[in-house]
């Protein structure tokens, strides 16, 4: 008999840090290879299709950049909470709502199309992740409310006000009823970086202007510093001179105006218009960013575009080899399991329990 | 690593040969809004392009992306398969319109054809189904059948389509019992089992006895089956579900269609369309008659074969639901009232969402 054990080690291991997404990646090559050719597949044409097919051709790195640039934002914002200790898990509402505050002028004043309006919009946009967010933060420092609980279920709030506002007030009255608000003027929308080769628009340069400014902020200023001291051991930060609640608010804010930038980005660049539906849970998916990023805004510039190539070669595979969607989002689940599953390796060594030792203990546990 | 390098190239060359072997004959694609499995609406289309590839064989290479979300991911999917050669593309739902618009102006040699929306192009058509009729035929039974004078309706999302369907069932079942009540629950959504049985089971707890929906799961169904209560099957022929109690379904049959257009698409003639099919055309369905009396059976296939022949179920005198006159004896509704409807009619016990 053999036994496995974890144990922690004394301070993270520097090989691990380097060696955990190499490790993940050929886990993932040889378990997605078994899979595909249970399926009857060929492994090597489906890995293809699946993680360079999207990187041959133009138009696909552009779409890489679109469907990058919300979930990289996001998750940006979520590790400033995530390190000040602040679980925010509500950053589709918060995007919701902002997307919603950022539509108010081109859908009520649509005639408005000066060279503010873009600037406005985003900031407006902003405003209203912000704001949103600041309710769950709010209600922690007021009334100590668990923000994980209060911060979800405003994400059903806020996607049945969009919901609402789409079906009633800002329904557009040529859209034989349809729940969708008018289409925006092209004022109104993000301009695309290189329109002749794709659609990759500004929304993705915010989003690496704002991994940088964050990562500037956290690595080089005191107030990243006060994040951090603050996230590992508040009363520490409080012997500092550190307000927690101040903190759980800033961190709420920053976190919910970046959602909500991603949200009127997404809404003005790709959409157009306000409908039910504005996102395919970036919020959620950022969540997973964020922590594939290991919180640092450089690795989730990595993280968000990996998992965006993930979402492009699942939909590749379809097209091309025909396998079902279910089949595209099992093996994304493998390669999300196998990189957490690696990361353990930094910080726990494994430590195998020979036959003998185990039968030992096995005879103390009995007697 | 040379292997390896070597594997990828030889890859890469399949690919590019199956392209380029796609290139020489017709390849006509489809984007599903649901999971082909939900056994519902997007199973029925997929059901379609199963009778595309029987019908042509070799004719036709076909491919689709399904559970493909009404948002930004909808403008990807259908710019892939513009630029994996499809050259005939058949969007299935509604909400995909605008993506499915943008990129049909940016490939103008590609046919495009969208399912249950308004907007064409110079190369998107649109079709859909008059799916109004199968539910006049099961308003009808549903009035016939039961015994509190109550059904439950458990639907999605207020739009046209759904209200319009409302509005037919009932009249269907006033035909027959003019005092009979409807009871509605909103689920917000198009497939999701868990809301769509809890909204069953709350309807047979306020003395509904027969359910019928537009939502795409079998749940109701089941719930029903389990009570021994009746309902009605959507979009697709539900009977395995609920052997006992599905009364018939309203089933979207798109092969016809498809194959129709395919062929249009082979022989050079296709040209963007705006049709809107229902039972004459074969489009809408009823599964046969179960779990139902000689006479009420009779009375359901005389009426299928009414609308067959041409007569619209809403043809007046019709009130909507504030008592005012809609339709004027004799007087049949214009198909933009139904397109864009937003009222009910009279005698619907319910506030339609705003």
């Amino acid at each position: 008999m053999m036994r496995i054990e974890l144990i922690k080690r004394p301070q993270h291991s520097a090989l691990f840090s380097a060696l955990s997404p190499i490790i993940a990646l050929v886990l993932t090559l040889v378990f997605g290879a078994i899979l595909f050719a249970l399926l009857g597949r060929n492994p090597v044409t489906a890995m293809y299709i699946y993680f360079v097919s999207p990187l041959t051709q133009v138009w696909q790195i552009h779409e890489l950049a679109v469907k990058a640039a919300p979930l990289i934002l996001i998750a940006v914002g979520l590790a400033v909470c995530y390190r000040s200790n602040n679980w925010n898990i509500g950053a589709e509402g918060q995007l919701t709502m902002g997307a919603i505050a950022g539509s108010i002028l081109p859908v009520l004043v649509p005639e408005y199309q000066g060279v503010f309006l873009l600037p406005l919009m985003l900031i407006m946009g902003m405003a209203g992740g912000a704001l949103y967010a600041a309710i769950p933060a709010l209600l922690k420092v007021r009334f100590n409310t668990n923000e994980i609980l209060s911060s979800l279920m405003l994400v059903y709030v806020a996607q049945l006000f969009l919901d609402w506002v789409v079906r009633g007030p800002w329904r557009d009255p040529q859209g034989y009823n349809f729940p969708q608000t008018i289409q925006f003027s092209d004022a109104a929308i993000l301009p695309e970086l290189f329109p002749a080769s794709g659609r990759a628009s500004w929304a993705f340069v915010f989003a690496i202007v704002a991994a940088l400014i964050v990562w500037f902020l956290m690595a080089k200023t005191l107030k990243g510093f006060e994040v951090k001291v603050i996230g590992q051991s508040p009363r520490a930060g409080r012997f500092a001179g550190f307000s927690t609640g101040r903190m759980v608010l800033f961190a709420f804010m920053v976190s919910g105006a970046l959602a909500g930038l991603a949200g009127i980005s997404e809404v003005s660049a790709t959409i157009n218009q306000l409908q039910p539906v504005i996102s395919p849970g970036y919020g959620f998916t950022a969540i997973i960013v964020a922590f594939l990023g290991r919180l640092n805004p450089i690795g989730i510039i990595a993280a968000g575009l990996v998992l965006a190539l993930s979402y492009l070669g699942g939909e590749a595979a379809q097209a091309a080899i025909g396998i079902s969607d279910k089949t595209a989002r099992v093996f994304q689940g493998m390669l999300l399991f196998f990189v957490l599953a690696s990361d353990t390796l930094i910080y726990y060594r494994i430590r195998l329990i020979t036959s003998r030792r185990a039968a030992g203990e096995a005879a103390l546990e009995h007697s | 690593m040379k292997k390896l390098l070597f594997a990828l190239t030889a890859a890469a060359a399949m690919v590019m040969a199956v392209n380029a072997q796609a290139a020489d004959k017709l390849k006509a694609c489809f984007v599903y809004v649901g999971p082909i499995g939900d056994f519902g609406y997007s199973y029925q289309h997929e059901q379609g392009r199963q009778d595309v590839i029987k019908h042509f064989g070799d004719k036709v290479e076909t491919t689709y992306l399904e559970n493909v979300s009404e948002g930004p991911d909808a403008e990807r999917a259908f710019e892939r398969l513009a630029r994996q050669n499809c050259n005939l593309i058949f969007g299935t739902s509604f909400g995909f319109m605008d993506s499915e618009l943008k990129v049909a102006k940016k490939f103008p040699k590609v046919m495009f054809e969208h399912a249950t929306g308004f907007k064409t192009a110079a190369n998107m058509g649109i079709y859909n189904a008059r799916f109004y009729e199968g539910r006049y035929v099961m308003g009808q039974i549903a009035a016939k059948m039961s015994k509190t004078g109550v059904a439950g309706y458990i639907v999605s999302f207020p739009i046209p389509e759904v209200v319009m369907g409302i509005n037919s069932f009932m009249l269907g079942a006033q035909s027959i019992n003019p005092d009979f009540k409807l009871k509605i629950v909103w689920v917000n959504s198009w497939f999701d089992p868990g809301k769509e049985a809890d909204a069953a089971k709350a309807l047979f707890d306020q003395g509904a006895d027969i359910i019928t929906q537009h939502t795409d799961s079998t749940a109701p169904l089941q719930v029903a089956e389990e009570r021994g209560k009746l309902g009605f099957g959507q979009s697709s022929d539900m009977i395995k579900f609920a052997p006992k109690a599905q009364l018939t379904s309203n089933t979207d049959n798109w092969g016809p269609y498809y194959i129709k257009r395919v062929q249009a698409a082979l022989d050079g003639t296709w040209k963007p369309d705006n049709v809107w099919l229902g039972i004459k055309d074969d489009v809408v369905k009823l599964a046969p008659f179960t779990n139902m009396p000689d006479d009420v059976k009779a009375m359901a296939e005389a009426t299928e074969k009414k609308i067959a022949g041409g007569w619209n179920p809403f043809t007046g005198p019709v009130y909507r639901q504030d008592g005012t006159e809609w339709l004027k004896d004799g007087e049949v509704s214009d198909d933009k009232t139904l397109l864009g409807m937003n009222f009910y009619v009279k005698g619907i016990d319910d506030k339609l969402p705003k």
